[in-house]
Parts: structure tokens; sequence; C-alpha cells
């Protein structure tokens, strides 16, 4: 599982990589892209083999988020209406506080290093 | 007269700067890129296993706990200075898992710290996670409202 993890979560690396090589994509963009990329990818039903296969490999990953959010979009619109407006930012929460927290919490108590090394 | 001359100056300088400046080495920034996405990939994946064999956990909440934890994480690395020495070296292998979008957040965040904490950390902190949490809503409200569709129609 590990080593499954390692070679998928790698790929994607790899291929964001190559975006950074070969075309003049800003970080920013390369992660939106990738992020549409497995909103568009689960929401023709295919991440999820991708990510009952490497675990972590795809979930981690932000292709993952995406992920997230499309498989709680579909699972609200199975509910209700509301369920597929509100369903895939339930499923994403936990990762935008967590990022909002978190990052508003170090942003405080650290302070920028001089950019020498 | 003057702006062709400047022109071509611009054009020699620029000609001049890309036999000079070093080529980014392809083979070399790709493989550093797979091993260290790869690392942490199977640090999630440690603690995927960690959670699921001592808390109990599964499913979506599993899931959310492993990418709670990846984005401290990645807050935690940023905030210390050690994550833009790994993106230094791993380029497109540290943005693209979840905690080089807890870099994005925090990165920012820290930087535009002297222009205050509500104009400058707070509101900088979107500046690159912004359009990533635009788009990623957005797009799953349509993916939502296509299958609510879907569903109805079958």
């Amino acid at each position: 599982m590990f080593l499954k993890a390692f070679a998928v979560g790698g790929a994607i690396c790899t291929i964001a990589q190559l975006l950074i090589n070969y075309t003049k994509i800003t970080s920013g963009k390369i992660l939106v892209t990738f992020l549409l990329l497995g909103v568009v990818l689960q929401a023709f039903g295919l991440y999820k083999y991708l990510v009952d296969f490497a675990g972590a490999g795809a979930t981690v990953p932000i292709s993952g988020f995406g992920y997230l959010l499309a498989q709680g979009a579909i699972d609200g619109a199975k509910e209700s209406l509301f369920g597929a407006i509100t369903g895939g930012i339930t499923a994403a929460g936990a990762g935008i506080t967590a990022a909002i927290v978190f990052g508003y919490i170090f942003a405080l108590i650290f302070r920028v290093r001089s950019k020498k090394n | 007269m003057q702006s062709e001359r400047n022109a071509n100056f611009n054009r020699n300088y620029n000609d001049y700067i890309c036999s000079v400046a070093p080529k980014t080495k392809e083979a070399r920034t790709l493989l550093r890129a797979f091993f260290v996405g790869g690392t942490i990939c199977c640090i999630g994946q440690f603690i995927r296993f960690a959670l699921e064999y001592w808390a109990g956990l599964s499913g979506t909440e599993l899931a959310a706990y492993v990418s709670m934890i990846m984005i401290f994480l990645g807050a935690f690395l940023t905030g210390i200075g050690v994550y833009d020495r790994i993106g230094k070296y791993a380029g497109g292998g540290s943005i693209v898992p979840i905690t080089g979008f807890a870099n994005s957040v925090v990165s920012p965040a820290m930087e535009f710290k002297s222009e205050g904490f509500v104009y400058g950390t707070a509101s900088k902190m979107f500046v690159i996670a912004g359009p990533i949490i635009v788009f990623g809503v957005a797009s799953s409200v349509l993916v939502g409202l296509i299958y609510y569709v879907y569903f109805l129609v079958i």
C-alpha cells in the first residue's frame, strides 16, 4: 500500500512538475487545474478507483480535495436539491476549516525568515 | 529610432541571459518532484493506517482527519521555514500535495503580517487559496446540480 501510495502520489507530482517545466503556468493555477481535474474525474466516477487503488497517494494531492468536493455533491444530490448545493463544501469543510484555523494561528506565531538560504 | 534601438538592446540582452543562465535540469526536477511527492503521500498513508488502527476511524471521517493533520503539518513546517526549503528542492512535488495548499495559505499570511492582523494576515491568507476554494465550491455545486437533475430524470 505504501508503494502504491508512493508511486501514484509521485506520478501526480511529476505531472505537475512537467507542467512547470514546459509551460508558463504559475503554481496557483497548477493547484486550481489539479483540483478541477479531481472534480471532473470524480464527476464521471473515475477518481474513486484511483483512491481505492492508491489510498493516500490519491487523496493527499490536491486532486483528492476535488474528489472529496465532487463526491460530497453527488451524495448530497441523492438526498435533495439542498444537499446537491451544500454537499461539496460540507465534505470539504474539515480541510478548509483546518487550513483557515491552523493557517491563521501559525501566521500569528511565526515570523518570516530571511530568504538568504 | 530610440525605441527601436532599445528593443534591439532588449533582444540582445535576453539572448545573452538565455545563453548564460543555467538550464533547469529537466530529468532531475522530475525525479525530485516524484520522490518528494511520493514521500509526502506515504506520510499521509502512514497517518491513515495509524488512525484506522488506533482510533478506529473509517470512510470520509478518516479522510477528513488525515487531510486536517497533513494541513497542520504543512502549516507548521511553513511557519518554521522548512517547507520553503523543501519547495526549492522539490518544485511540483511540494505544491500539489495538500501540504502545499497549507503552505499557500500560511506563506502570504506571514508575509503581510506587517499590514495588520485583519487586512494583512486575514485577507492575504487567500491570495492563492481563494481561487482554489472558489473554483472547488463552484464546480462541486455544478456537479451536484447535474447529478440532481440526472437522478430526477431517472
